[in-house]
This record gives structure tokens, C-alpha cells and sequence, in this order.
């Protein structure tokens, strides 16, 4: 294995998490605040990441899957446990435990909280919470692919590893110019958001600060009640931003870049915005008794399904409070998640419906001993390896959600607490249900179940792998 | 560039790794979906999977705006085919792999016409070009022409007992009293371009150039025979072999072919009267020993086997065979070949790739001083490049002593006005000159680049 170039990496990603801290630093700035907690930080990701490219200048450049896995897995520790030092240094979040919790949720793009009140946090802190949402969105490596030239020839390894989907493709025959591109529409997308928020009468700040949180999928708000008191328009946009940024990035390639019409030919996102339809609709039928108003519970269940189709997490209302239907209905949609290849978590459209297609296979499988039948996505066949890798990946995921869940059945909170902890957090959602519900927080978990569920949360972003190979002690050993 | 390869086979992978390394975007067209799979794996490109004559598969691969478009798959109809189709797209230039040699014949030129091919390759004619090169100056482990044949640079392992050994570069030129330049040494693993205090040893691989003339006597200076081989015997009769026997046959020269196919050996023996055609397993000593391979001035092994050609060519350096040439077309063999002892080896996907690299350079950049032919030296760690001068003032108009060339160039000759220089300190690069340059670690696009 090249231990080198992964020293190497991490060190110029910690450089790179050194610039990015400038920009909270600057806002802090601009608000008078104490920016202390930020300097240090980018001082010490500065000097630690010099150290590792200087004491490890790779011999070669050459990296294979396995050093691709790697590198992110520990890119993301690395980052978070740097990240979350100005929460912890400027003592607003005055446990290391809880501000790792913070970074990570904050990265993974969860956006579930351990503050109860987080309108107490200053602009700076507030900002860099939620810029670690948009940061984390598209992806810390993928951005670092478009700053800097050629990392690796072989850095389409490490992009694999850190883009969520079944099949990781290119747009553009270079990985460096596929990066820019999905940066670019990525930051467009975010700026129409805060001038479209701007419009509405949100200060640039919230705007800003929100739009970060719905464009990576994350859910971080800055008052207690989420976007509970804002107005319809605000809430409408911020619901048609969560479906768009829930949508595969690939797609507004093709939408601008080559035949718009392609698009609606995507069996991914007819099944997306088809699943998310029914939802709204049952849910605000289930949910019309409560508020009486037609337009309110449209309003209402769009919103909330949006939120936790793309895995971001806002809420409008207390769900917890909505009857069981609607709250089972929520539930699945955090399985569910949105369109491979956006910034959303969950287990992707994509594979739900391969899923769906290789069982019906199967059976007919059985029924007809000699069938023959292809399973096929957007008009291709989908190749056994493929299908097997998805199999795959769904029992690994059953099977590594069934560990969080009973690790996290030493808490007092009973099933659906801990059940819905389990799901949001692997899934990247945010909230839960119970104590954890939209209206409370975190903080009630032991470290030990922090520590759990901030794995959970890494486990859900990275898709499994890259955690998991972390871990395994083959990859270390030198056999 | 945008540049579309169809067909990822030997000479597809090559030509798609030194392209993407060039900068350029590069899509690979291949039928087999887990071929497409392994290269984007390891190469930074774009992979399609589909028949590369295919419409759709074309035009997913974006071959309406591709400015060069490849087609290097096994089938000469399939290349043809595919470029005539891009072509009509919109692609800007089409190069196909023709090999056949029927359609090699006169046919070629209408073909070529009516298709709207760019350029048309075979690899077993290049390789075989350049295999009737190295024949004709046995000692060398390698030789190129540049500026229309006048220039000729040559690679040459130094052996114990050379006159060469223990010299300093400064004093060579006067001590044998010819014009020449050593522009690159390989010693061990690295390449160097030396300078004057460089001192040579026994084992350095030195590529030197000279025009053809001064350098027949300088080899004789050398003491080393430049007798051209008169008795070859070639191993395997592939279509590179018939292009090689043919040239050889042509110029004069005994050839001996051992094919093991009884089907091909007829064949060849209608296409070439003037050859003696084996039947016979060529793996076979006893066989190659009945044949006088002892006698034989050189032993060509172009079998398919790369491993067979090496071990053969390891037989036949046993029996004092003077040049012995092996194809070989995997490079990591090749390496391993070379550091147990062999001597000289093509590798026909790597003289295609040159071809093509220096192609694509030229269409780059119409404009300045363009690219007019180019090798890889030192398997692949340098390159000499042949410019025409297009008036840059940068470079103009100055001795070379003080023109500040970067590290790891070298200007190794200059002609002008039909008469061939190898340049010394006081020399000047003017407009409408071809000059030559090495470059060691790096890619000239521009003849500007040099400084």
C-alpha cells in the first residue's frame, strides 16, 4: 500500500481545510466577534498538513482502489476532528465529544444537533456549522480535485470513493474538469438560493446560512424552531431547493451542457419525484384534520417530505406531533433518500429501484425455472456484478443499521427514539422521532452513543466501504 | 484536444495513456464493457462501451466535436468504418489502423481519399521500417532520421574496450576529428544529458547525432564494423516479417524465414521469391543450428510469443550471432529483457504511438514552430523533436552559448539551407531552420518552450 501518497493527500486536504476556515474567520470578523478559536485552527490544519507532505513526499504517485477508500475515510476523521476544534476552543460547544458530533453531523451533511437552542452560537461559529454542510455536500476531495492539478492520475479512485451512487461515471473525460463542473453548478444552484431567500426579506446571514444547509442536504438551522416561523414564500423555496439539490448532478449537466430532453427520459427521476408525490399527497390528507386549511397541510407535508427525501433535515412543524401514518410514511422516505450522484444521503433512489427490479426478476426466476430476463436501468442492463454489488451493499447496510441500533440500546429512550436515532443519522436525515425529534436535540445521549452515531453518520455519507476497510485489520497488515 | 480512440487493445491502451498524459481529453471506444471498465480505472479518460461504427455509440462519445478521432481496433473494415462515419459527423481528422496488405497496396491513396482519412497507420510497416533501419547499421541499438534523412541519431551501448570509455566529453570531438554530439546517457535507472565534464563508463547506453555521413566515419574511427547485415534470419512469418523480407530482399540481402504454418510458409513463399521460406518450429535449436544460424549476421525473432522472441534472441547471442532484434510488446518485459542483456527490441505499439503523439502536437499548434517528427529516446524518457523555425525572437538570432534553455534540453543539430550543423556555442537558431532538439523530463509543444 502507498503509504506516502496517503499521508501526502491528507496533508494537502488539511491545507486546504486551512483555507476554507478563512472564510468563517471573515465573517466573524465582519460581526466584531472574537475569531481567536478560527485563527488557531486554520494555524494548527495549516502546520499539521505542511508536516505531512513534507515528511512524506510519495515515491509514487501510483494509487489503486484500495488507497482511494482509504484516503477518504480517514480525510473525513481527520477534517472533523480539526473541524470541530472552533466550537470547542471558543467554548461555545464546551465538550470535544459533542463538538466532534457537531463537525461530523456537519460534514456528513445529517444535520442533527446537539444544541438545544442554536441561535445562542455567534455568526462565525454559526457559519462555519453550516458551511461544513455545503463543503461536505459535493464532497471536500471532489473540491480539492478542482483546486488542485492532478492530485493523482488515478484520483477517478478516490473520487469513486467519496461520490454516493452505484455507478460512479464521468461527465467530461478528465476527473479534474468533471469536479469543476459539478462545482460550478453546485455554487450557481447555492447563489440563486440566497438571492431568491434575499428576495423574500431574509437577511443575507439566514440566507446564506440556510441556503448552505439545503444545498448540501444537511438541515443545520440557526433558530430553535428550524424554518418554522418564516413565511410561505420563504419555506416554498426553501422546499423546491431541497427537491432540486436532491436531483443527479448529472442531469443538469446534461440539462445545459448537451440535449435538455435526455433528462426526462431518467427512470431515476420519474421514480423520485413519483415516490415524492404520493407522499405530499397522503401526508397531507392524513394531516388535513389537524391543521384545517387545505394550502397550510399541502404547505406543510411538501415541505417536511422534501426535507426528508433529500435527507436534509429542516422541519416547519413538530412531526412528532402528526399522526402515525404520516410519521411511518416519513420514516420510510429516510430509506428511501434522493437521486444517486446529488448531495443527498439514504440508500439512493437508484438502487431502491434496481432492488425492486432484481426481485421481480428473481421470482419470476422461480416461478420459471428457465427464464431469461435482464434487469435494466435508464435503458441499459445492468450487469450481474452490478446487481450483485447492490445486493450487496443492502444487507451490509441492513446489517451495520441493526449494530448502530443495538449499541445504542443502552440509552434509556426506548425503541423509537433509538430506532429513528439509528435511521436519520446512518441516512444523513437529521432528526428522529421521540426525544429526538424535530423539536429537541442530541444532547441527551451519553459520548459513548455520540461517538456511535457520529460513526453512523460517516458510515451513511461514505457509503459503507471506505469506513468499513478503515477498519478491517487486513488492510493494514503488510501480507 | 478532444480526442476519440476506438479499440483498447495493445495499441489502443498505449495510445490512450501517453495521450491523456499529453493533456488532452481523451474518450475510449472499446465493445467489451470490462475493457472500458479497466482503463478508467487506471487512466485518467472517459470510457464508452458499444461497436465504435455505431451512431449512437458515437455520438454518446461526442464524435461531432472530437478534433482527432483514432480507430485502432484488430479489423482494418471496423477502423475504416468507424472514421468514415465520425468523419461525416463532424470529427476534424480521422486516422485508421490499416494493416491488410492488400489495402496497403495501390489502393491505398484512393481510399485514403474517398474515406477522408487523415492518415492512415500500419503498425508492421512502421516496425518493419524501422527493424531494415537498425539492419543497416548493425551496431546500433537504435537509429532515427530526421530533416529528411540527412540527420540520423543512433543509441549505442558502450561495451569494455570502447574508445569511448573513460573520455570526457570535452575532448572526444577532437580526439576523433568528425562532427558529432552525444545528446543523452542511460546509466542505471536514469537518463542524463550531459555536458561537457560528463565522463562515459562501460554499460552507458549514449545516443549521438551526426549527419549520415560523418557518422559511417566516425563508426569507423570507432573500430566498430558497420557492415550491413547480409545474412538475416527472421523467426516467425507475421506480416511484419513479410514487410521486413521484402525491403531486405529488395536492398540485396539473404533472408531465411522460419514459420511453423505450412499454409503461411506457402504464402510467403509466393510473395517473396527472392526469400528462403523454413517449414519448421523455430523454437526448435536444433532447427535454428541446421539452418547456419551461427553464421548469420542477424537473428530477428518476431514470433507473437514476446516471450519467445526474448528467449530465442538469448539463443541466438549464444551462438555469436552479431545483431540479434527482438519484438517485444509488453514494456515491462521489455525492461526486464533489456537488464538481463538483450541487446535491441521493437515494440511496433510504441513506434505507432510516437507517430500519433507527434500528430496530435503538430495539429495543436498550427500556428508557432510545429512539431515534424518526433521519437522517444531511452525507452520513453527523453525525446527528440524536429521543429521548422517560424521567426521567434525569443530564440532567434542568438548563440546558443547564451540562449537560456531549461534544464534538460538540448539543441542537437540544426540545418539549413540543405546543409546539416551540428551546433557548437557560436551556432544561431534562424528563421526557416529545422532544428533538432532533445528533451529529457518534459514536453515541448512549441519550439518557444525550449527556454
Amino acid at each position: 500500500m502507498n503509504r506516502r501518497m496517503i499521508l501526502y493527500t491528507l496533508g494537502k486536504l488539511m491545507q486546504i481545510e486551512a483555507i476554507l476556515l478563512v472564510v468563517p474567520l471573515a465573517v466573524g470578523g465582519i460581526y466584531g466577534e472574537n475569531v481567536l478559536s478560527f485563527v488557531i485552527t486554520a494555524l494548527s490544519a495549516a502546520g499539521i498538513g505542511t508536516l505531512f507532505v513534507l515528511i512524506s513526499p510519495p515515491r509514487t504517485r501510483v494509487i489503486y482502489a484500495k488507497e482511494g477508500f482509504i484516503i477518504v475515510a480517514l480525510a473525513w476523521l481527520f477534517l472533523s476532528a480539526l473541524g470541530a476544534l472552533p466550537f470547542y476552543l471558543s467554548r461555545e460547544i464546551p465538550n470535544y465529544v459533542d463538538a466532534f458530533f457537531e463537525t461530523v453531523s456537519g460534514f456528513t451533511t445529517t444535520g442533527a444537533s446537539i444544541l438545544p437552542d442554536p441561535s445562542s452560537l455567534s455568526h462565525g461559529t454559526a457559519f462555519w456549522r453550516s458551511f461544513t454542510h455545503w463543503i461536505g455536500g459535493m464532497g471536500i476531495i471532489v473540491l480539492c480535485m478542482a483546486m488542485i492539478p492532478s492530485l493523482s492520475a488515478r484520483s477517478i479512485h478516490i473520487m469513486r470513493a467519496e461520490m454516493p451512487g452505484p455507478i460512479v461515471g464521468k461527465l467530461v473525460p478528465r476527473a479534474r474538469d468533471t469536479a469543476k463542473i459539478l462545482y460550478l453548478i453546485y455554487v450557481a444552484m447555492t447563489i440563486v438560493q440566497i438571492i431568491m431567500l434575499c428576495v423574500g426579506g431574509m437577511n443575507l446571514f439566514d440566507s446564506a446560512v440556510y441556503s448552505f444547509g439545503t444545498a448540501g442536504t444537511g438541515g443545520f438551522a440557526v433558530s430553535a424552531d428550524s424554518c418554522g416561523s418564516f413565511t410561505p414564500y420563504i419555506q416554498n423555496t426553501i422546499t423546491v431547493f431541497m427537491f432540486l439539490f436532491g436531483v443527479n448532478f448529472n442531469l443538469y449537466y446534461l440539462l445545459i451542457f448537451k440535449r435538455g430532453r435526455s433528462i426526462l427520459k431518467s427512470e431515476e427521476l420519474w421514480a423520485y419525484f413519483g415516490i415524492a408525490a404520493a407522499s405530499i399527497t397522503i401526508i397531507a390528507v392524513n394531516i388535513y384534520p389537524t391543521y384545517k386549511s387545505a394550502s397550510d397541510s399541502l404547505r406543510l407535508s411538501a415541505f417536511q417530505v422534501g426535507s426528508i427525501m433529500s435527507t436534509t433535515g429542516y422541519s416547519t412543524a413538530d412531526f412528532n406531533l402528526w399522526p402515525g401514518l404520516s410519521k411511518a410514511v416519513l420514516l420510510l422516505l429516510m430509506f428511501f433518500g434522493a437521486c444517486a450522484g446529488s448531495t443527498a444521503g439514504g440508500l439512493k433512489i437508484s438502487r431502491v429501484v434496481l432492488l425492486i427490479k432484481m426481485i421481480r426478476c428473481n421470482l419470476r426466476k422461480l416461478i420459471h425455472p428457465r427464464y431469461v430476463g435482464t434487469v435494466q436501468l435508464e435503458g441499459k442492463t445492468v450487469n450481474e456484478e452490478t446487481q450483485r454489488s447492490v445486493a450487496n451493499y443492502f444487507a451490509l447496510y441492513a446489517f451495520i443499521l441493526g449494530s448502530i441500533f443495538l449499541l445504542l440500546s443502552f440509552e434509556p429512550f426506548g425503541i423509537e427514539t433509538n430506532l429513528s436515532a439509528a435511521i436519520s443519522c446512518f441516512n444523513n436525515v437529521g432528526p428522529g422521532f421521540g426525544f429526538v425529534g424535530p423539536a429537541s436535540s442530541y444532547a441527551d445521549y451519553s459520548a459513548f452513543s455520540k461517538l456511535v452515531l457520529s460513526f453512523a453518520m460517516l458510515l451513511g455519507r461514505l457509503e459503507i466501504y471506505p469506513v468499513l476497510f478503515l477498519i478491517a485489520p487486513s488492510t493494514w497488515s503488510r501480507k | 484536444m478532444k480526442i476519440i480512440i476506438v479499440g483498447c487493445g495493445k495499441v489502443g491502451s498505449t495510445l490512450l495513456s501517453s495521450l491523456a498524459l499529453e493533456g488532452h481529453d481523451v474518450v475510449a471506444i472499446d465493445s467489451d464493457p470490462t475493457v472500458v471498465d479497466s482503463i478508467t480505472n487506471i487512466y485518467d479518460v472517459m470510457g464508452v462501451s458499444g461497436n465504435g461504427a455505431d451512431c449512437a455509440v458515437l455520438d454518446e462519445a461526442g464524435a461531432d466535436k472530437a478534433e482527432l478521432f483514432i480507430a485502432v481496433t484488430g479489423s482494418d473494415e471496423l477502423n475504416m468504418l468507424s472514421c468514415f462515419i465520425a468523419g461525416k459527423m463532424g470529427a476534424s481528422h480521422t486516422i485508421a489502423r490499416i494493416r491488410k496488405p492488400e489495402y496497403n497496396d495501390r489502393s491505398l491513396g484512393f481510399m485514403r481519399q474517398q474515406l477522408g482519412l487523415s492518415m492512415s497507420i500500419n503498425p508492421e510497416l512502421l516496425a518493419a521500417q524501422e527493424l531494415f533501419n537498425i539492419l543497416k547499421f548493425p551496431s546500433a541499438v537504435k537509429i532515427e532520421t530526421f530533416a529528411r534523412r540527412n540527420f540520423a541519431m543512433i543509441e549505442l551501448r558502450l561495451r569494455d574496450g570502447s574508445p569511448f570509455v573513460g573520455e570526457k566529453l570535452s575532448e572526444l570531438r577532437a580526439a576523433f576529428g568528425t562532427k558529432f554530439l552525444i545528446c543523452t546517457v542511460q546509466r542505471g535507472g536514469g537518463v542524463y544529458i550531459p555536458d561537457g565534464n560528463f565522463e562515459l563508463q562501460a554499460g552507458d547506453k549514449i545516443g549521438l547525432t551526426a549527419t549520415l555521413s560523418e557518422l559511417q566515419k566516425l563508426l569507423k574511427n570507432m573500430g566498430i564494423p558497420q557492415k550491413k547485415a547480409k545474412h538475416v534470419m527472421i523467426l516467425g512469418g507475421s506480416r511484419t516479417a513479410y514487410y521486413l523480407a521484402k525491403m531486405l530482399t529488395n536492398t540485396g540481402s539473404n533472408v531465411k524465414i522460419i514459420e511453423k504454418e505450412q499454409q503461411v510458409c506457402d504464402e510467403l513463399c509466393d510473395a517473396l521469391p527472392k526469400a528462403v521460406v523454413i517449414h519448421g518450429d523455430g523454437t526448435g535449436q536444433e532447427l535454428l543450428l541446421e539452418e547456419g544460424l551461427a553464421s548469420m549476421d542477424a537473428f530477428v525473432s518476431l514470433t507473437g510469443m514476446d516471450e519467445e522472441n526474448i528467449l530465442l534472441s538469448f539463443f541466438a547471442s549464444s551462438q555469436e550471432v552479431p545483431k540479434v532484434i527482438a519484438k517485444v510488446n509488453r514494456d515491462e518485459l521489455g525492461a526486464m529483457a533489456e537488464r538481463l542483456g538483450l541487446d535491441t527490441k521493437v515494440s511496433p505499439k510504441n513506434i505507432i504511438s510516437d507517430v500519433i503523439v507527434r500528430y496530435a502536437r503538430a495539429l495543436e499548434n498550427s500556428l508557432g514552430s510545429p512539431v515534424e517528427t518526433l521519437y522517444n529516446l531511452m525507452d520513453g524518457a527523453a525525446e527528440a523533436l524536429e521543429f521548422i523555425v517560424n521567426g521567434d525572437s525569443r530564440i532567434t538570432g542568438i548563440p546558443l552559448r547564451d540562449l537560456p534553455t531549461k534544464r534538460g534540453i538540448l539543441i542537437a543539430g540544426i540545418f539549413r539551407e540543405r546543409k546539416p550543423i551540428i551546433p557548437s556555442g557560436d551556432d544561431m537558431i534562424l528563421p526557416g531552420d529545422r532544428v533538432i532538439v532533445i528533451a529529457a523530463g518534459q514536453r515541448l509543444r512549441d519550439l518557444s518552450d525550449i527556454v
